[in-house]
């Protein structure tokens, strides 16, 4: 069994004297999708808060290829390598589809403390977004201005901007968030592909999704982990019927 | 992106050469005007650097172009001319450190907050300067000789004659524009527009979003400082007023006026201030009220500053 | 320090705080509620002083002069909302502060063309004119006392405004959500007016009671402007509880300052905030 490119051990963040998220021990996978799913206020965007910097654990460990990477801030974790998708989207409003890559394609410049040549000429970066672009279904829309995509096109921006920076790690926060039946098969189709070269962590409600990509499911309840396994195993446990999966059909 | 409209880029073209020709047909006295307010364009232009780019809006630009201007004085011999390059770089550096200084404070605040933390540190550089005997108290102090530039012997120009004088202000504020273009088209400009759009987003990519605003910051600082040093020499004196927020308000004015974010709105901004603050004090006593009157109709009609004048346009 | 001293200077360091109070209150309820930057806060309190001088001149009381100077405070500040202000609420703070900049200058002109641009006295109103003796040859003016009085009735009278009365209510409510306010009835554009003409007036009538012991002169509103600001910032942007607190810490600082670092005095009060906005960034009372 490989190492897990992240695990955490006894993770908890509290706000006060509230655990939004409390003892959660879970691992990724390069070439697994870790799904993870529970009713709405279950602690899932805080874990993910917690995995990508946004917030600093209360407690527990997080490690990242075999790093201790707890605490750390946002941009060092990006820069170790995991990448982030908004639940809420997240991108750079004003510019093209093709800048908003192009930005997070530069961040693995050894350093952008560079002031001379333009940016639009590194021939690598540019290739990088290009390539981000095209995995994520936008190549023909890399001209146009983020506020002016569909509310689709922009989720899978918001993936493009994360792969962009070649991270080893996905985590990926409700990414078909408000989408149609359409655009949600097509994503489902790319997050499949993703999934043979990274470790990734879902969290998601769309329970069809989630079924047909994940290879490890923990459902959390009020900031706890309820249970954890495979999808099947999950199906068959009577706890996490009655807590989530009952009434699941949204 | 950055690419500006046709039309002002002719305008911009058209402009530099008029004023490359103005010496030629004008007198001392508008030729040193029109000097002063080249020099007042740079100073705009740095802070919009801040503030049109960044986002950082500063209400304390004045700090390191008043230090500039009294380490001119500092470094300026009372019977002799100070060296143009030496004394450049002594003021580089002396606004670069302050600014790093001042940067590593204010730039933890954001929002109303940086603008009153930078007003803060400005005033604070005032009333030290304001009431230090030995620099001169409220009535500052005399720089009695331009610096020289002298390359073995050779003087390429002199700054005690005005015509000079104005053609090395010309240079100079044409150098800073291109300066700033070409650092905005960089990966480091792109950055901070980036911060100005979206700074947790930019923090979520890997960048050290805090280390490219105090760059800025400190660049902003450095160009600012030329500003001070060009206004010096010229005026031969530097006072405490240098400093005040008045100075660091007026500019905001300008660069706001202009239209911030813009290449040339500093430069717009700056020229329509001094020019209609000259224009009204020639029509009447009470021309503040018609420069007032300008500036309130000015924000109510033209919603993004007068570089939105020269945008024809061309998307909705 | 000599405790009669000190306590001199308590009083003067209060009384200073407490007439800033009044400014600042206006211009965190102005900036809270509606979200304006006006940089034109200062010339009211100028205006203010300039009224109380004419109006005395023209009616020998003092108080009704004081009382016809709000009134009028407060129709220029109704007017100017309705011609100018309400044009600002969406847009840009930056682009309010360039144009309450201009507005800066129209009034500083408007004042030099009706008052010109002299210095002048108001006398300190008749019946108060005296001092009290604390010493064998130190005394205290009875206006200051009366100032600091009447200014912590107003603080009061709007506390009580603001928490006890339904268009406090109205106000606190259409600082946090001027849709909702505007969905329940209520005429916020009215409600703004008010508020801004609150504001107007209070800046007015500070200028007013200081005339007697600080002069009315040009520029005036300048000096008053800046610390307000200052005032607003540390004390936390929209609240008027913050606004006193702040007011007092720096009409003490400063007044204590200029006796103690003569040589620095100017800078304490900018130390002060950069200390505390360093510590806080939102100002003590203010919200993140």
């Amino acid at each position: 069994m490989t190492e897990p490119a992240l695990r955490t051990e006894a993770l908890q963040k509290l706000f006060g004297g509230l655990a939004a998220v409390n003892d959660v021990s879970l691992e990724c996978h390069v070439g697994r999708l870790h799904a993870v799913i529970g009713p709405n206020g279950a602690g899932k965007t805080t874990l993910i808060n917690l995995l990508s910097g946004d917030l600093a654990p209360s407690g527990g460990r997080v490690e990242l290829l075999g790093k201790e990477v707890t605490g750390l801030a946002a941009h060092r974790i990006s820069q170790l390598g995991v990448g982030r998708s908004y639940q809420r989207t997240n991108i750079f409003m004003r510019f093209t589809a093709f800048e908003n890559c192009r930005l997070a394609a530069q961040s693995r410049l050894p350093s952008s403390m560079r002031f001379l040549r333009p940016a639009v000429r590194y021939a690598e970066v540019n290739d990088a977004a290009a390539r981000a672009l095209a995995l994520a279904g936008l190549r023909g829309r890399a001209g146009v201005v983020a506020a002016e995509l569909s509310h689709g096109e922009r989720r899978q921006l918001e993936v493009a901007m994360t792969l962009a920076t070649q991270p080893k790690v996905l985590l990926l926060d409700e990414p078909l968030a408000g989408m149609g039946a359409e655009e949600s098969a097509r994503m489902v189709e790319l997050l499949r592909t993703l999934v043979a070269g990274h470790a990734m962590l879902l969290v998601e409600h769309d329970m069809d999704a989630v079924f047909a990509l994940a290879d490890t499911l923990t459902v959390m309840v009020n900031g706890n982990v309820l249970a954890s396994g495979t999808p099947d195993e999950i199906r068959a446990n009577d706890e996490v019927q009655k807590a989530y999966l009952g009434d699941a059909d949204d | 992106m950055d690419t500006q409209p046709r039309s002002l880029q002719i305008i911009l073209i058209a402009g530099l050469v008029a004023l490359a020709a103005f010496p030629l047909v004008g007198e001392k006295f508008y030729i040193q005007f029109v000097t002063k307010v080249m020099i007042t364009a740079m100073f705009a232009m740095s802070l919009d650097l801040l503030v049109g780019y960044t986002g950082l809006v500063s209400l304390g630009h004045a700090l390191p172009f008043g230090l500039a201007a009294y380490a001119l004085m500092f470094v300026s011999p009372e019977n002799g001319a100070a060296g143009v390059w030496w004394s450049l770089a002594v003021v580089a550096g002396v606004a670069a450190l302050a600014s790093l200084v001042v940067g590593l404070l204010v730039l933890r605040t954001s929002g109303i907050y940086f603008i009153m933390v930078t007003l803060a540190f400005g005033q604070m550089a005032y009333f030290y300067v304001h009431d230090s005997k030995y620099l001169g108290g409220s009535d500052g102090k005399y720089i009695y000789v331009r610096p020289v530039l002298e390359i073995a012997g050779w003087q390429p120009f002199n700054l005690e004659n005005h015509v000079d004088f104005y053609y090395v202000a010309l240079a100079l504020m044409a150098f800073v524009y291109v300066t700033l273009r070409v650092l905005l088209a960089s990966p480091f400009g792109r950055v901070i527009a980036a911060i100005k759009e979206n700074e947790h987003r930019m923090q979520m990519l890997g960048f050290a979003t805090f280390r490219y605003k105090l760059v800025c910051f400190v660049l902003a600082g450095m160009l600012a400082g030329l500003a001070g040093w060009l206004t010096a020499a010229h005026d031969g004196l530097v006072n405490p007023e240098m400093l005040s927020w008045h100075q660091s308000g007026q500019l905001l004015m300008m660069v706001i006026l202009g239209g911030m974010g813009t290449p040339s709105g500093p430069i717009l901004g700056a020229a329509a201030l001094k020019l209609l603050e000259l224009g009204f004090q020639g029509m009447t006593k009470h021309w503040q009220l018609l420069l007032g009157g300008f500036i309130v109709l000015s924000v109510l009609l033209i919603p993004r500053g007068l570089a939105q004048l020269f945008e024809w346009r061309r998307r909705d | 320090m000599d405790p009669v001293i000190f306590l001199i200077q308590v009083l003067n360091g209060v009384q200073y705080g407490l007439l800033l109070f009044l400014v600042a209150s206006g211009l965190t309820l102005i900036f809270g509620i509606m979200g304006i930057i006006n940089l034109a806060h200062g010339s009211f309190y100028m205006i203010g002083a300039y009224l109380a001088f004419s109006l005395t001149r023209l009616h020998g009381n003092f108080w009704v002069a004081l009382a016809a100077g709000v009134v009028i405070a407060v129709a220029i500040g109704a007017a100017l909302e309705w011609l100018v202000m309400r044009f600002l609420y969406r847009r840009d703070h930056l682009y309010q502060v360039l144009l309450t900049y201009g507005l800066i200058l129209i009034f500083e002109e408007l004042r030099s063309l009706v008052w010109g641009d002299d210095v002048h006295g108001v006398a300190v109103p008749q019946g108060l004119d005296f001092s009290i003796p604390l010493t064998d040859n130190l005394s205290y003016q009875t206006y200051r006392l009366v100032i600091s009085a009447i200014c912590l009735a107003i603080a009061f009278g709007m506390y009580w405004m603001i928490q006890r009365t339904r268009l406090g209510m109205m106000i606190r409510a259409g600082a946090v959500n001027r849709e909702m306010v505007q969905s329940l009835g209520i005429d916020i554009g009215l409600l703004y007016r008010l508020v801004f003409a609150l504001g107007v007036a209070l800046a007015a009538l500070a200028g007013m009671l200081a005339a007697p012991v600080s002069s009315v002169f040009p520029g005036m509103g300048n000096q008053v402007l800046i610390i307000s600001f200052v005032v607003v910032v540390i004390g936390g942007i929209g609240s008027v509880k913050g606004a006193l607190v702040a007011a007092l810490a720096i009409g003490l600082a400063d007044t204590f300052g200029k006796v103690l670092v003569p040589q620095i005095a100017g800078m304490v009060v900018y130390l002060l905030m950069a200390a505390i906005l360093l510590w806080r960034p939102q100002g003590i009372f203010g919200r993140t």
